[in-house]
């Protein structure tokens, strides 16, 4: 099951300023530390600490283009954590309506003993 | 640590007791969750879970009758399970009017009820609201970005 291996990976979604980062680079393409660090409110440091965790869970990747680095999206990672996490949520919706179904079952058939 | 968070509730036409003994009764859990379940509903009771050839260990959390239950699995056998091992799964029930339940279940990496009040308001104000929604959206812009 992918959940626990991607741990990395969830974590790296769930912080705010990641997100933030993640966003700029999704709708920027290639673009470099200090173009990221223009556009947030927070520092340089914190743009490369938080490129650092995206690249390390895979989301992101870099590629020199002269003497700049330029950071990237993973497209088919993201696409991949994005159908895992809709997969998880599918299998408990599934896993709810089985619980519905069995609940209300069990309810019918008490009301049907003890008519109110 | 903050990881994965799946969020889904359903609404039931049946009181919140007849949901409860659902969702903690060995023989209904067998019919929605694994293919055989071994487990008493007591806090830190340790049971099992066999899903066709396979199976894991599951370790009952909370227990408060008929609004919590909770438990860890996913997590490898012989090894106790905590944040960042297993799954957590949170059930809350909410009786809503004329014998209606309100089912919500969270399944996460990690233990949002051990934390303090405010640090967990704080979380899912941060993560967990919209959390699954900004993985979508991302999708969609990624679909949508500028090509380079």
């Amino acid at each position: 099951m992918t959940a626990q291996a991607d741990d990395e990976l969830w974590s790296a979604i769930a912080d705010p300023s990641r997100r933030r980062v993640l966003d700029l680079l999704v709708s920027n393409g290639g673009v470099s530390a200090s173009w990221l660090a223009s556009r947030v409110p927070f520092s340089r440091q914190a743009v490369s600490k938080h490129l650092a965790v995206l690249e390390r869970a895979g989301l992101i990747s870099r590629r020199k283009q002269g003497r700049e680095v330029l950071y990237q999206v993973e497209a088919g990672r993201l696409d991949q954590a994005t159908r895992a996490m809709s997969e998880l949520a599918a299998q408990w919706d599934r896993r709810l309506a089985a619980i519905k179904r069995l609940a209300e079952t069990v309810h019918a058939a008490d009301k049907e003993r003890k008519p109110s | 640590m903050p990881g994965l968070v799946i969020e889904r509730e359903i609404l039931i036409d049946a009181p919140v007791e007849v949901v409860w003994r659902t969702i903690t009764e060995p023989d209904q859990m067998s019919q929605w969750f694994a293919d055989r379940v071994e487990l008493v509903a007591e806090p830190g009771a340790h049971g099992f879970m066999e899903f066709g050839d396979q199976g894991g260990p599951v370790v009952v959390e909370i227990v408060d009758p008929p609004a919590r239950f909770s438990f860890r699995w996913n997590h490898q056998a012989g090894e106790e399970p905590m944040a960042g091992n297993s799954m957590l799964v949170e059930f809350t029930l909410t009786p809503e009017g004329g014998e209606r339940t309100r089912l919500r279940v969270v399944e996460s990496g990690h233990e949002l009820l051990s934390w303090p009040e405010a640090e967990k308001e704080r979380y899912a104000g941060e993560h967990q609201g919209g959390w699954a929604e900004y993985l979508d959206r991302l999708a969609s812009l990624l679909a949508r970005r500028p090509s380079g």
